[in-house]
């Protein structure tokens, strides 16, 4: 009985919360099966009547949405595929190989970290603009190519690598981009999935930049194609889910496969600090 | 030294080259460049023709303290971040004790399920509260009005827009900093615990005095991350509130600066807008950590 009660509430306080947290995904799903006009029906309907994929048949074909799907996509792809590059790169150097202003150049380069990506929005389109990669994906892509966090996190990962397997290797004569290229990056695979994710996730979501850089809307990305769609379309209910579950469909996908990767990270990033 | 070594430092430089490169052009030279462009009148003209913007000293700065309309905008992000902010760690906190509990089931299941909306894209979850915050046909009234609670404009009346957008924010956020404290949680020594059990402390107190005190490191991350994350506030009320309604009262310092700078490309005074909440994100971080020291002694 005293064991039993306190068990009890936990998991039911576990339950309510689980609730509260999946509502919205769930009324999303669900609204996007609906026929038009249901998810504004009075009384409220919390499945659809008869469940229907109409919707997403006009994404595509009427909205193009396609297109902003590979806009997506293509960015998301290239970024991660560069920053993973340069990123291992810089971290596997900071960590392993000594150059003269090592240290100092780490400890500023973990100052910027306290800059908000903000403060120099306006000049970097000026420049971008100047180099005509307004209103491109390379707009986009260029930014995100190295970031601290990531150099960061390749660093404390890099820094566990054996010392006497790369100074074996640079005994037999190997180059230094062999080693980096088939010792350094195998060893380094589980935290290049993990920053991998979080990269990948970052841009696919990234709502602000795109939507400064990309003016033309056949350049669009997903999350600012919604936005914008989601003024033109208000009454549109049913439609907007659908857009919606399509936007986060394949994030969180993503985040299901390689959810150990991804959590391990945060834990990585925030408490060894 | 000897040749291997200085082999070593060329490759080195070498390979931290490429991302320095990055980070310096696209990212240390546009903040430094802001701080110029704060000092100018560049404007639309400007864009065409650089020639025509001028230095014109402290105007900017002045100007944006003395518009009504940054006010309003400070206003609302320090209310979205002092509420916002203890009630998205609280939040996570919470849940942490909950998922780490001995008495839980399924706790991997729940981890997940409270970190879903994290991976959402904020656009696309934030589309969809609109529609639930709906006065007429959004769910959250009706779930109201079988409690026999009236319907609320919730994202249509000034007083309640932004408790509404704090809502989503924490909601969105709050698996984040849940997984740091269950790192938190699981590094205090489960001794400590048994221990005080057995002098007969109950679990309030062993809270009190084990729990919390053994989170304070995990406490100073958390709580400096989520405060500068929400001083960022911005696509929740471009999406939410038609950017900043109603009557401003959403309006947030980004919103304001990307409005001024890349809808009327007044740049100068966005570039000012920007420095001044960099600014008092500093000082807010130095109180922080300043209040978090003077707790600890």
């Amino acid at each position: 009985m005293r064991t039993r009660l306190p068990a009890l509430a936990v998991n039911l306080g576990l339950l309510a919360l689980a609730l509260v947290t999946l509502a919205p995904l769930l009324w999303m799903a669900s609204a996007s099966l609906m026929p038009t006009g249901e998810a504004s029906a009075i009384p409220p309907r919390l499945l659809p009547s008869r469940p229907t994929l109409g919707h997403y048949r006009d994404l595509f074909t009427r909205l193009e949405v396609g297109r902003y799907f590979r806009n997506s996509l293509v960015l998301s792809l290239a970024v991660t595929g560069l920053s993973l590059l340069l990123n291992s790169m810089a971290g596997y150097a900071f960590a392993k190989l000594r150059f003269a202003g090592r240290e100092r150049l780490f400890a500023a380069l973990l100052a910027a970290l306290v800059v908000p990506a903000q403060v120099g929005m306006l000049p970097l389109f000026l420049l971008l603009r100047s180099l005509g990669l307004v209103n491109t994906l390379w707009g986009v892509i260029v930014p995100g190519m190295a970031s601290v966090f990531g150099i960061f996190l390749m660093r404390q990962y890099a820094l566990s690598l054996p010392d006497e397997v790369l100074e074996a290797a640079r005994m037999d004569g190997a180059s230094e981009w062999r080693i980096y290229r088939s010792l350094v990056l195998p060893m380094c695979r589980p935290i290049l999935v993990t920053l991998g994710a979080f990269t990948f996730m970052g841009t696919w979501n990234d709502f602000m930049w795109p939507l400064i850089v990309l003016t033309d809307q056949s350049r669009y990305t997903l999350p600012v194609a919604l936005a914008n769609l989601s003024g033109e379309h208000v009454q549109d209910i049913e439609l907007m889910m659908a857009s919606s579950v399509l936007t986060v469909l394949p994030v969180l996908l993503l985040f299901l496969a390689l959810q150990r990767h991804y959590l391990a990270g945060i834990t990585l990033g925030g408490v060894k600090e | 030294m000897t040749g291997a070594t200085r082999a070593e430092g060329w490759a080195g430089w070498a390979f931290v080259a490429p991302a320095l490169a990055v980070i310096g052009l696209f990212f240390v030279l546009p903040v430094l460049g802001g701080l110029v462009l704060s000092f100018t009148n560049f404007d639309i003209y400007a864009i065409g023709d650089p020639g025509t913007a001028a230095f014109v000293g402290l105007a900017n700065y002045r100007e944006v303290l003395g518009s009504s309309l940054f006010w309003r905008a400070l206003l609302n992000t320090l209310y979205f971040v002092l509420v916002g902010g203890p009630l998205s760690v609280a939040a996570s906190l919470g849940a942490a004790l909950l998922v780490n509990s001995p008495l839980a089931r399924a706790k991997g299941l729940f981890r997940t399920v409270y970190f879903a909306p994290v991976v959402t894209t904020l656009v696309a979850v934030a589309v969809v509260w609109r529609y639930l915050y709906h006065p007429r046909f959004g769910l959250l009234n009706r779930l109201l009005e079988a409690l026999g609670v009236g319907a609320v404009d919730w994202l249509g009346d000034p007083r309640t827009a932004m408790p509404a957008i704090i809502l989503v924010a924490v909601w969105k956020s709050f698996g984040y900093n849940m997984v740091i404290f269950i790192a938190g949680l699981q590094a205090i020594p489960s001794s400590l615990w048994e221990a005080a059990a057995i002098d007969g402390a109950g679990w309030w107190r062993r809270l009190w005095h084990i729990t919390l005190p053994s989170l304070k490191p995990t406490f100073v991350f958390v709580g400096l991350t989520t405060m500068i994350g929400y001083f960022q506030l911005f696509a929740e009320p471009y999406v939410m509130t038609a950017g900043g309604g109603p009557l401003n009262a959403t309006l947030s310092v980004v919103l304001h600066m990307y409005k001024e700078g890349f809808r009327w490309w007044n740049m100068g005074y966005a570039a000012a807008v920007a420095f001044v909440l960099f600014l008092i994100i500093c000082v807010a971080t130095l109180v922080q950590l300043g209040l978090q020291r003077e707790r600890r002694r």
